[in-house]
């Protein structure tokens, strides 16, 4: 275990946060075993009173399990120092493999605390909270996946030795070896920028087409669509936005970016992927929930910002990505 | 958008209608923040501070080892390493400590090589003949030294022996020669008695970077009482040991949060009547529960920030412009002389955001409860009294 000063930081956030929602959890299993919306009895009273206490402590909780994650990935970047071998957040996952299991909950954790939080955001504006019971069910599956987090996490910090000799970036993403990553890594530039750019553009088509079309199917498109442009933008990070950033052909890391030296530019990057993604599977989400008449005029209303933030980020997240390639000073295609 | 503003004004004058009370958060609040941010910017100062000096130090040091301790090494174990491919300096150095018992304090005695050469006199030269001496600030002001420009140390037969004092170095550079004292290598060698054809160690010159761990082991198996270091494995101890004292501080400090939480909880429970009327009237002109909310929220918010800035910035205060008089002793060393040098100002953006975890997190988890209790309060039970 390192005593470094955001590995503390993380896990008593963690903690607190989980306790917070444990509190929620159990508060709501109550609710949603007791809840009766027609009866008008005191303790019915008391259970509505109650849901705005889960409300707060959820929105708390993982409004900072986002921020967490955020820390997580600061952090492990910032202790590649302590590990011999170690460029960057590859060697010091990589210096305890569990590393990368939390690394990936953390990601899972981020998608399902946002859609958990615009559940509740919709619920609450509903005059009769229709969907208390399933947004309580929710909370209370979505319960084990913090801890699960939480333990992922600890148990990384706490295997972490700095006497291993870690292997950095340069051969986890290399194209030598056969595992996931270098197999990623040597994902052919020109196929990689062809799907992510048809797919970046279909998903600002429909981000339009949606905007005007109620029509169902559109929407789960729409969240499919999101979907893969998630996973195809990292291919697309880890086979050629890298190696423009970097400017060297070879190196291929989705890590180093994260770092001072190139600007940090792997955070506007990867905030706004995530936030168009995020924001471009919520409205084929809660389709299922259009069938209630007062959520359908609701949604409506709150899935057009939805979209917008959806197009907004996709547009600046392919920007981003068009400005590195082409101020880049490498240059893989002469003419 | 012009809700949250319209609340926000009202939280503040909310706030400032109920001082006594916020003060004391306030400033509980403001404590723990600045002690918490003074240990993580004085540590990061420090690694910086370290990893600029450690710019200079030779790429391998090469030591050698007997029965597990350090020992003298052989100078022609040198002719050897230099036969490495790659190696294209091998230098012996000649230093040690000497416990000054006239002012308790240990100095660095060291024969000047050419690493001495960088570092800037302040006014005179460096030693050339075997009883000239160039000193640092500290110890040119413990002895009087820049008066008399006479040195007189003990040597290891218990002779004193008088130095002419040549140069005095700059205090720019004190962190590196605050404690030193520099001779000629034979000086050195006289003054501790090292046996002839020995060295305290020898500083490794590699061309190429990338061959440093090669050449060490290299060295290794040539001399199998050798220990060579490379300049990596020493910046990277640095940061473990600072991190180590570091996070050390900050967990004896997490009594200090959990003191404020339970203040904050306590604070937050206890509302007056005052406080629960003016809920029971705002909900009674058509305030919702979740507006309430909101109101505290934004209350919470503005206590957090403002204690959370303020703290930030009397440790930033407190770390770079006055020295951190109240941490130095326990995070910078143990030596006696060490050096009153001025700290670079750095912030990382990890330490706010660690220190938005460590502080603000568990200020909010322990208000949320007892502001939610606030909130459901039942406006005709309150205004009935």
């Amino acid at each position: 275990m390192i005593l470094h000063p955001g590995i503390i930081g993380l896990l008593v956030g963690s903690v607190i946060t989980l306790l917070m929602v444990f509190h929620a959890a159990v508060t709501g299993a109550i609710v949603l075993y007791r809840w009766d919306f027609s009866s008008s009895s005191q303790y019915q009273l008391s259970l509505e009173r109650k849901t705005y206490l889960v409300s707060t402590l959820v929105n708390y909780g993982l409004a900072f399990q986002v921020a967490s994650a955020v820390l997580f990935v600061y952090t492990v970047d910032d202790i590649h120092q302590l590990f011999v071998g170690a460029m960057c957040a590859t060697g010091s996952l990589n210096a305890n493999p569990i590393g990368w299991y939390a690394l990936l909950s953390k990601i899972a954790v981020l998608f399902l605390s946002g859609f958990w939080l615009a559940l509740n955001y919709v619920d609450s504006r509903l005059e009769e909270s229709p969907y208390v019971k399933l947004k309580y069910g929710l909370l209370i599956g979505l319960f084990p996946f913090l801890v699960l987090d939480l333990i992922l996490q600890f148990f990384y910090f706490l295997g972490l030795d700095p006497a291993i000799i870690t292997s950095c970036c340069g051969s986890l993403f290399g194209g030598d070896s056969n595992s996931v990553a270098s197999s990623v890594a040597s994902v052919p530039v020109v196929p990689a920028m062809i799907v992510f750019y048809l797919l970046g553009a279909g998903l600002i088509f429909l981000s339009v087409a949606v905007l005007y079309f109620v029509s169902d199917l559109l929407r789960y498109l729409y969240a499919v669509l999101s979907a893969s442009f998630f996973v195809v933008s990292i291919v697309a990070i880890i086979s050629f936005v890298s190696i423009y950033i970097y400017e060297l052909p070879t190196h291929h890391c989705p890590f180093d970016m994260l770092q001072r030296g190139y600007h940090f530019v792997g955070y506007p990057l990867y905030f706004t992927l995530f936030l168009a993604v995020y924001f471009g599977m919520l409205p084929g989400l809660f389709c299922p929930l259009k069938r209630n008449v007062g959520m359908n005029t609701i949604l409506s209303k709150i899935e057009r910002p939805w979209i917008y933030w959806c197009l907004g980020n996709t547009v600046l997240c392919m920007s981003l990505v068009t400005y590195t390639i082409c101020f880049s000073n490498l240059t893989l295609f002469s003419d | 958008m012009i809700k949250h503003l319209k609340i926000i004004e009202y939280a503040l004058s909310s706030l400032l209608r109920r001082k006594t009370k916020i003060i004391a958060i306030f400033i509980a609040y403001t404590l723990t923040v600045a002690t918490l941010a003074s240990v993580l910017f004085l540590t990061h100062a420090l690694k910086t501070e370290a990893t600029h000096i450690l710019q200079g130090v030779p790429d391998l040091i090469v030591q050698r080892i007997l029965g597990g301790r350090h020992d003298l090494i052989p100078v022609d174990y040198a002719e050897k390493i230099k036969d490495i491919f790659g190696v294209s300096e091998v230098k012996p150095r000649y230093w040690g400590y000497y416990y000054d018992a006239l002012t308790e304090a240990n100095y660095t005695v060291m024969g000047a090589g050419d690493a001495a050469l960088e570092l800037k006199l302040l006014d005179g030269k460096l030693p050339a003949t075997e009883f000239e001496c160039a000193v640092g600030k500290g110890v040119a002001a413990l002895r009087g030294a820049d008066y008399s420009n006479e040195l007189i140390l003990v040597n290891s037969r218990n002779i004193g022996v008088l130095f002419d004092v040549s140069g005095i170095f700059q205090s720019d550079s004190s962190l590196l020669t605050n404690d030193l004292v520099l001779l000629t290598n034979e000086a050195v060698i006289d003054f501790f008695g090292f046996e002839p054809g020995r060295a305290t160690d020898l500083a490794v010159t590699v061309q190429n970077s990338n061959e440093l761990q090669t050449v060490a082991v290299k060295i290794k198996k040539l001399f199998p009482d050798a220990r060579p270091i490379t300049k990596r494995e020493l910046t990277r101890t640095y940061d473990m040991v600072f991190n180590w004292r570091s996070g050390m501080m900050l967990t004896v400090f997490c009594a200090a949060i959990m003191a404020l939480c339970i203040m904050a909880w306590d604070k937050a429970t206890g509302i007056s009547a005052e406080e629960k009327l003016e809920i029971g009237i705002l909900k009674a002109i058509g305030w919702d529960t979740d507006d309430v909310l909101i109101l505290k929220f934004w209350e919470g918010v503005i206590v957090s920030m403002t204690s959370f800035l303020t703290g930030l910035l009397l440790s930033y205060v407190h770390v770079f412009y006055f020295d951190a008089f109240v941490l130095s002793t326990i995070l910078k060393g143990w030596s006696v002389l060490f050096p009153a040098f001025q700290l670079t100002p750095s912030v990382n953006v990890l330490h706010i955001f660690t220190m938005f975890f460590l502080t603000v997190v568990p200020y909010i988890a322990s208000t949320v409860i007892p502001t939610w209790k606030t909130a459901v309060t039942d406006p005709e039970s309150v205004m009935r009294g």
